[in-house]
């Protein structure tokens, strides 16, 4: 028989007061501020911001402070306080091709307008720790050279010339809005892209990585990575025009596959397309390759029951708030759901024992 | 590009700049050039979010990338000049100084601010922005052929 009880208000109170005593720590050891690690740790920030789906560094920082380091509780956070705003508008598509690069670079081709340029890129470095980050010291400046002025062109656009590759045509339709309306089924390509921008990074890079093991395979190569920053323009109706009303850093990957033709398009190049914000290229080249995974019924290929090519599996688990608060709650009190549990095994065992007494007797 | 100011529309490229200035350089230039002029607000500033698109491919279809926080407000001089800010950011107080300037560049003192304080800004930005495309430039990659020891 179950009694229903209150209490625990004082445990939990007591258990908070202690959280906020255990996120300080050591009170002899320096507290961070919210500008160290947005500054310091601007990866983790650009995380949050991600998965997050909400671009403000300070927010994000302020975050992953009050989580204690745990990224996905600080994303938690913020998909809170998102759900808290007033939403004043929707900024006309943001321009990629106009991009101020920090850092671009193409696998596929050596030369290219623009230049190879690596950025600010853990690629190359040794990985292995280095010991003078332990010791405060100085650091020298980053060297500068004379930048070129112009543009940096799109590297698909040198495919799009040939007709080698696939266009993505330009198009104004409304698209989808999944902090607006539930995801559901069959999802069209605007609405897969908006879930995997925010999907969990190591989620999107595990399915990205089974495409490359086999599982679905279209062979990709990295056509493009870029990172920088781009203007965000909106229109204002009270004023009767577009303003830039802020600048977001994105991270862009345009991957190229192989594709041998079907029934209705020639044998060409298509495209997967990644793009997060912030500085994240991990998860924009795995969004791109899931991206052109989930592509396959629009190319006509086959379905080979890979699970990056299944849509339902992918967007319906790759959401990493939803995920964790699904998980989580099975940690929370289940007394009655689990007394009723105890009942029926009880029951059953007593009914299985009295048939062994009665199979033993006859 | 979008950093110069458009011969067309003024006040559109004094409002991106405006936006895009960083925290409390608006406020302090604005303080350091005039005596703020009373106002009333037609709209107190307030934060909320827009949501930011993105195109397929990059140049394809659009989709909803995620949102972005925003700060916007209204106020009108006492001649009646209406000054509007949108910024970027959870951030009242620049707000109020981009609104002000907005609504100064419509009156007599345009000239003044257009000086000393959209032009410094300007300057600032475009420094700015070049410091970090010298950077990228030096990591940029110069190949070079290795000659092939066959003879």
């Amino acid at each position: 028989m179950y009694v229903a009880v209150k209490g625990g208000e004082r445990a939990i109170e007591n258990a908070h007061a202690w959280l906020a005593e255990e996120r300080r720590g050591d009170t002899d050891v320096a507290e961070l501020s919210i500008v160290q690690i947005r500054e310091q740790l601007s990866l983790a920030v650009n995380r949050v911001m991600a998965e997050g789906s909400l671009y403000d560094p300070d927010l994000a920082a302020l975050a992953i402070k009050q989580a204690r380091g745990d990224l996905i509780e600080a994303i938690f956070l913020i998909r809170a306080y998102r759900t808290t705003l007033p939403r004043f508008g929707t900024s006309k598509p943001v321009e990629t091709g106009t991009m101020a690069c920090d850092r671009r670079i193409s696998a596929t081709f050596k030369d290219l307008p623009g230049g190879q340029v690596l950025g600010p890129t853990f690629d190359y470095t040794h990985r292995l720790l280095d010991f003078k980050l332990a010791a405060e010291g100085d650091l020298p400046e980053a060297p500068m050279r004379e930048a070129q002025v112009g543009e940096v062109p799109h590297v698909t656009e040198f495919l799009n010339r040939e007709g080698l590759i696939e266009e993505a045509l330009h198009d104004d339709a409304p698209p989808p809005d999944l902090t607006r309306e539930p995801l559901e089924m069959p999802a069209e390509r605007a609405l897969r892209l908006q879930a995997l921008t925010r999907a969990d990074e190591g989620f999107t890079l595990g399915l990205a990585y089974s495409t490359q093991r086999g599982y679905a395979r279209n062979h990709a190569f990295v056509g493009e990575l870029r990172i920088g920053s781009v203007p965000v323009e909106m229109h204002i109706p009270e004023l009767g025009f577009a303003i830039d009303i802020g600048e977001v850093t994105l991270t862009e990957c345009e991957t190229v596959n192989q594709f041998k033709g079907s029934k209705t398009e020639p044998p060409q190049f298509t495209r997967g397309y990644g793009l997060v914000f912030g500085l994240n290229e991990r998860k924009a080249i795995s969004m791109a390759l899931v991206d052109r995974a989930l592509r396959w019924e629009e190319l006509g290929e086959d379905n080979e029951g890979a699970p990056a090519q299944d849509a339902e599996f992918v967007l319906y688990h790759a959401d990493n708030i939803q995920a964790t608060g699904f998980l989580e709650h099975i940690k929370l009190p289940h007394y009655v759901d689990f007394q009723s549990e105890l009942e029926l095994v009880r029951k059953l065992r007593r009914e299985a024992g009295a048939s062994d007494v009665q199979e033993a007797a006859e | 590009m979008k950093d110069t100011f458009d011969e067309n529309n003024p006040r559109k490229a004094w409002m991106g700049l405006l936006a895009k200035a960083p925290d409390g350089r608006v406020a302090k230039l604005l303080d350091a050039a005039i005596q703020r002029p009373a106002f009333t607000w037609l709209r107190a500033p307030e934060v909320g979010s827009t949501m930011v698109r993105a195109r397929m491919g990059g140049t394809g279809a659009p989709f909803n990338l995620g949102e972005i926080t925003v700060t916007r407000c209204a106020l009108m001089l006492e001649a009646g000049e209406i000054g509007h800010a949108y910024i970027q950011g959870r951030r009242k107080a620049d707000a109020e100084a981009a609104a002000l300037v907005d609504a100064l560049m419509q009156t007599q003192a345009a000239k003044l601010l257009r000086a000393s304080v959209l032009e410094p800004l300007e300057a600032e930005m475009t420094a700015a922005k070049a410091v970090r495309a010298s950077k990228a430039a030096a990591t940029k990659v110069d190949f070079f052929t290795m000659v092939r020891g066959e003879d």
